[in-house]
């Protein structure tokens, strides 16, 4: 069995738990939720304002969301000595890592979309007309934080403060890839023309998660053993 | 006879405590070594090393001639530890399906049945094992560590807080497995359960592997033996 397929299984294995638990799903839903409320109701933002600063705003939300998705990620390994079990099966380490990446990446989706319902009816933005090329922004941006997260979750899963080492560790390497999805969620707000120079943050976020994706596949074994 | 497992002068450091001190152990293919020591010795740290759950220093680690973090050694390999090693909110069907899949079994189905049926969780395939009873999970764990038929079994400590029924099937599939040929390395505190099974025997002290060997008729009928033999403390008595 292959390294994808195997991640495959870890992911729609991990996915059967979140439905069944809905654990990650509801902190973080409720969590960027309740940062879009709080903001509207502290600011109450014209629509021009909101345009401009919404991409921002949607992609500090779903990055403090995605900590509470990955910190429980490695952490639903812990109970019953899964993780050892898992590391001793012939699952390879990339496989696992992947497949934590798989099904944050579909959670936090998931999260991202619920919120940007929630954004439109609070901020009064309409977002329908522009949903191909925010879905493109989201999936490519989405991976980039998930896969960040699963190689950071298995690092800190067995530190006692892994709640807050997680944050502290993988927010500044985020930095460019939210830079990027920023730009780029702000210029389709805004309607505006997507240019070659707008691409280069596309190209951003697929060399970031190509980068990382293959420093997942390098380095989990090392990562996960010891 | 050819060598399933070989260690050679192994050693591991936790900071500067050695755990392990020069271990050089050899099972050979079929064999049933019971791991013996007391607590602290270094059993568990053994079996980790032999399952690529841990790294180690100096020295080097084979499962038929491959590194323990091997694709090839680990899919022949079947591991429980002091874990049960299955998922609370899975129920008993979807966990053997998942460590059947990711082990590249195929006919899923049938199989996940057929070890249901065998441990006796049949009647519950689709309940959450959180409402299971501590028996429940145990079996539910000899299931998913068996279920691939691996050629090499670690075992750490698998008799510890079974139940009767949960000790006589590991028992009957210990025997089972050494049947089809497979090797067997456990760890234990009960020493009458393990001597009967194994065909070897290795005593662990301070991490240092104190005795090597064939399992003798006197161990049998004496289990305490090796302890009075090999061990410092058991010499100062």
């Amino acid at each position: 069995m292959n390294v994808v397929l195997q991640a495959f299984a870890v992911a729609r294995k991990d996915l059967a738990i979140e439905l069944r638990t809905k654990e990650s799903l509801n902190a973080a839903g409720s969590f960027a939720i309740v940062i879009l409320l709080l903001f509207s109701f502290a600011f109450d933002p014209g629509s021009d304002e909101t345009r401009e600063f919404g991409g921002g705003l949607l992609w500090i939300a779903f990055a403090f969301a995605g900590a509470l998705v990955f910190n429980r990620s490695f952490a639903r390994e812990l109970p019953n000595e899964c993780l050892d079990t898992l590391l001793a099966s012939p699952l390879s380490a990339a496989s696992l890592v992947i497949g934590k990446a798989l099904a944050n990446w579909v959670t936090l989706l998931v999260v991202e979309f619920v919120s940007l319902f929630v954004f439109g009816i609070f901020y009064n933005v309409s977002w329908v007309a522009h949903l191909a090329p925010l879905a493109a922004v989201f999936a490519l941006a989405t991976w980039g934080v998930s896969i960040l997260g699963a190689i950071f979750g298995a690092i800190t899963v067995n530190l006692r403060l892994r709640e807050l080492m997680l944050p502290v560790i993988i927010y500044p390497l985020m930095i460019p890839l939210l830079i990027g999805a920023i730009e780029l969620t702000k210029i389709i707000l805004n309607n505006e023309p997507i240019g070659s120079e707008e691409l280069l943050w596309g190209r951003i976020l697929i060399v970031f998660d190509v980068v990382f994706t293959a420093l997942a596949v390098i380095l989990s074994d090392t990562i996960l053993v010891n | 006879m050819k060598q399933a497992i070989e260690l050679t002068e192994v050693w591991k450091f936790f900071g500067d405590y050695a755990a392990l001190r020069d271990c050089t152990l050899s099972v050979s293919e079929g064999s049933c070594c019971a791991l013996l020591g007391r607590n602290g010795a270094g059993k568990t740290t053994l079996l980790r090393i032999v399952s690529g759950l841990t790294t180690f220093q100096r020295g080097a680690v084979t499962l038929f001639g491959e590194k323990p973090r091997a694709e090839n050694a680990r899919r022949q390999t079947g591991f429980l530890g002091h874990g049960i090693g299955v998922y609370e909110d899975l129920s008993a069907r979807e966990n053997l399906h998942f460590f059947a899949r990711i082990a590249g079994s195929g006919n899923l189905s049938s199989l996940t049945d057929t070890w249901l049926e065998r441990v006796g969780l049949a009647r519950v395939p689709t309940m959450p094992v959180r409402q299971f009873s501590r028996g429940m999970r145990q079996r539910l764990a000899l299931a998913r560590t068996f279920i691939n038929s691996p050629k090499i079994l670690l075992l750490d400590e698998p008799f510890t807080s079974l139940d009767d029924r949960a000790i006589a099937m590991l028992s009957e599939l210990l025997t089972e497995a050494r049947q089809r040929g497979a090797t067997i390395v456990l760890s234990t505190h009960q020493l009458r359960e393990a001597l009967a099974i194994a065909s070897h025997v290795a005593l662990v002290e301070n991490g240092r592997l104190r005795y090597t060997g064939e399992r003798t008729r006197e161990m049998l009928d004496d289990p305490a033996l090796l302890y009075r033999l090999h061990t410092e403390l058991g010499s100062q008595q």
